[in-house]
């Protein structure tokens, strides 16, 4: 093979980098565009992030925690009803979802792995995790509120559940599929029957993954309007049981937002603040967690 | 457990039949769990649409063409909501992906040293986990202030285009589908990048070798090669855009009327729809809204279905 005639190349000397080549401008042009771009994704994180701060602090204090949201007009007051809602919600969701959940990502990771059945579960579960909240709002209205007559907190735990089921499901799965098979082979070696091995050797191992998962669906879950807008729905009040309208933090957000007195919508940047810095904690905390498990 | 089974030879034991049975009770025990989530979504389109079924015979195939809303009059037709879901998610998109797989470019190529660059794509993951309420909240007070002299620019100075034909009276679609671009650029970016990672190391390193420049091999290489994913992270976006709720019920201005093509007017989506009515609605409109919301639950199936088919069809097989 004769060596290339590099004296009769299109453009003599192309090995050289020239700065003013179409080429190079063409790669420099799109190497600012892209930063550009990512500035940009950046600027509304940054935004909402700054005017939820500033705006919300004021407010920050032991009264906002723990007393009922002002009447229309005046001054002081809190969210602590809708803080405790928010909290009960989220727990009747957790206590429906998580069993499942992992029960289900037990199957699909222990049992059915490659089977047919699990290909089905998994494509159910990823098409439930894309349908719209809103329309879960609707399914739990269905099947709770018009079932009970009432807006509850129950109705909104079940919404929320549906919603953090997916999540639940898919990371469970993936934290059990990475315990190492020598775990499962070790443990039926000794004799143990797959109930024991799964459930003595296998869980415990994928605990903490899981538990990052259930913390990530958690926090989601809180931050979740739509679904609790109508199941749930909203309360001035303290709550006495489960089967009763029921405020949350999200639900109050999107009231107050739209309120025009001035001490309610500091209450909703308040409310917000809670909201963001839940969520934000947790998923700064679930992303140290996997790191450090990754070293 | 008492075992009846003869010990003496090791290769003769076995489980007693009840610690067999339990064993595999546990077994179809966890299917069982597993197909009833399954089950689930079909559980979801049933129930929705038996409580749709009412209007379903009263409105028909007609409700989706006919665009007046009317609780007094008993008249329920979507057209309005369904095009504002279809509009403001266009907007979304349109904003969107280019910005999306540009931000998937810059962290999946070697621009900047991982030290840096981990927690940038840290970050914008963080956007999508800010919930939807608390955009709602910022786009009123924030928002929608900054955006209101750019759409009285773009009424006074392109008017003439049906796009920009009316004032902006503050909220409106084009505030709702600039606030699902900013929910969705994470998950298209997120997707887009672990498409372009995924792609062979001996790929990049031919084009390099062959003498292409860093964005040859972007544009004529990497895009193409994660095209599949690409596309599935942009239906998955289109699906999210489309069922989002609380961002665009605050910021679209709910007007249950449309009469112009302008995005500055105020409009509604089938999502603000239900949003707005659920909870004092009674009679047929329940019905109605349930109707509506299994429009919308099939609009995201499809999306969403093709997504899944798209990314498992088309993925690099590795």
């Amino acid at each position: 093979m004769p060596a290339p005639d590099f004296a009769t190349a299109r453009r003599p000397g192309s090995l050289n980098r020239s700065p003013t080549s179409p080429r190079t401008l063409f790669a420099s042009a799109m190497t600012v565009l892209s930063v550009l771009f990512t500035l940009l994704a950046l600027i509304p994180l940054v935004a909402v992030l700054v005017y939820v701060v500033v705006n919300g602090l004021p407010r920050l204090d032991i009264a906002a925690f723990t007393q009922l949201p002002p009447a229309p007009g005046l001054r002081g007051g809190g969210f602590g009803n809708a803080l405790l809602g928010t909290l009960l919600t989220v727990a009747i969701a957790a206590a429906i979802s998580i069993p499942f959940g992992v029960v289900a990502a037990i199957y699909l990771s222990e049992f059915g792995r490659d089977t047919r059945l699990a290909e089905w579960v998994n494509f159910f579960t990823n098409v439930l995790s894309g349908v719209p909240s809103i329309v879960i709002g609707a399914f739990a209205y269905a099947v709770v509120v018009l079932t009970t007559g009432t807006f509850s907190a129950v109705a909104g735990g079940v919404a929320l559940a549906i919603l953090m089921l997916p999540t639940i499901v898919r990371t469970a799965a993936e934290a059990l599929e990475a315990v190492p098979n020598d775990f499962r082979q070790a443990a039926i070696g000794l004799g143990a029957t797959r109930m024991q091995t799964t459930l003595k050797i296998v869980l415990p191992a994928a605990v903490p993954a899981i538990l990052t998962g259930i913390m990530l669906a958690i926090a989601r879950a809180a931050g979740e309007t739509a679904p609790v807008l109508f199941t749930a729905s909203f309360s001035r009040y303290w709550n006495t049981t489960v089967w009763q309208p029921t405020a949350t933090l999200s639900r109050l957000v999107f009231d107050f937002a739209t309120a025009p007195y001035a001490s309610q919508q500091q209450l909703a940047w308040t409310a917000s603040l809670v909201l963001v810095a839940l969520v934000l904690v947790t998923s700064i905390l679930a992303r140290l967690v996997t790191q450090r498990r990754r070293k | 457990m008492a075992s009846t089974t003869d010990h003496s030879s090791p290769m003769n034991r076995k489980r007693s039949a009840t610690a067999r049975s339990i064993d595999n009770g546990f077994v179809w025990g966890t299917a069982a769990v597993a197909i009833a989530v399954g089950l689930l979504l079909v559980a979801i389109a049933l129930r929705v649409g038996t409580d749709a079924l009412p209007a379903i015979q009263k409105f028909g195939l007609g409700f989706l063409v006919s665009n007046r809303w009317s609780v007094i009059d008993g008249a329920f037709g979507a057209l309005t909501q369904i095009y504002g879901t279809l509009v403001t998610s266009f907007i979304a998109l349109l904003i969107a992906v280019p910005i999306g797989v540009g931000v998937a470019i810059f962290l999946s190529e070697d621009f900047l040293p991982p030290r840096i660059k981990q927690p940038i794509v840290f970050l914008v993951e963080l956007l999508a986990a800010i919930p939807s309420v608390v955009y709602g909240l910022w786009g009123i007070f924030v928002l929608i202030p900054f955006l209101r002299p750019v759409g009285i620019w773009l009424n006074a100075n392109l008017g003439w285009i049906p796009l920009f034909s009316t004032a902006p009276a503050g909220p409106g679609i084009y505030a709702a589908g600039l606030v699902l671009a900013i929910m969705i650029l994470p998950i298209i970016a997120a997707i887009s990048r672990d498409a372009m990672v995924a792609v062979p190391a001996e790929l990049r390193q031919a084009a390099y070798g062959l003498g292409a420049t860093r964005w040859e091999t972007i544009f004529q290489i990497l895009l193409p090669a994660g095209f599949s994913g690409i596309a599935g992270g942009v239906m998955l976006a289109l699906g999210r855009a489309m069922g989002e709720t609380m961002a665009v019920t605050m910021l679209i201005g709910n007007s249950n009327t449309i009469d112009s093509f302008s995005i500055l007017s105020q409009g509604s989506t089938v999502s603000s729809l239900l949003a707005n009515q659920f909870a004092e609605a009674g009679g047929l409109q329940v019905s109605a809204l349930m109707y509506a919301a299994l429009v919308l639950f099939g609009l995201t199936l499809v999306v969403n279905v093709l997504a899944e088919i798209v990314v498992r069809r088309f993925s690099l097989k590795l």
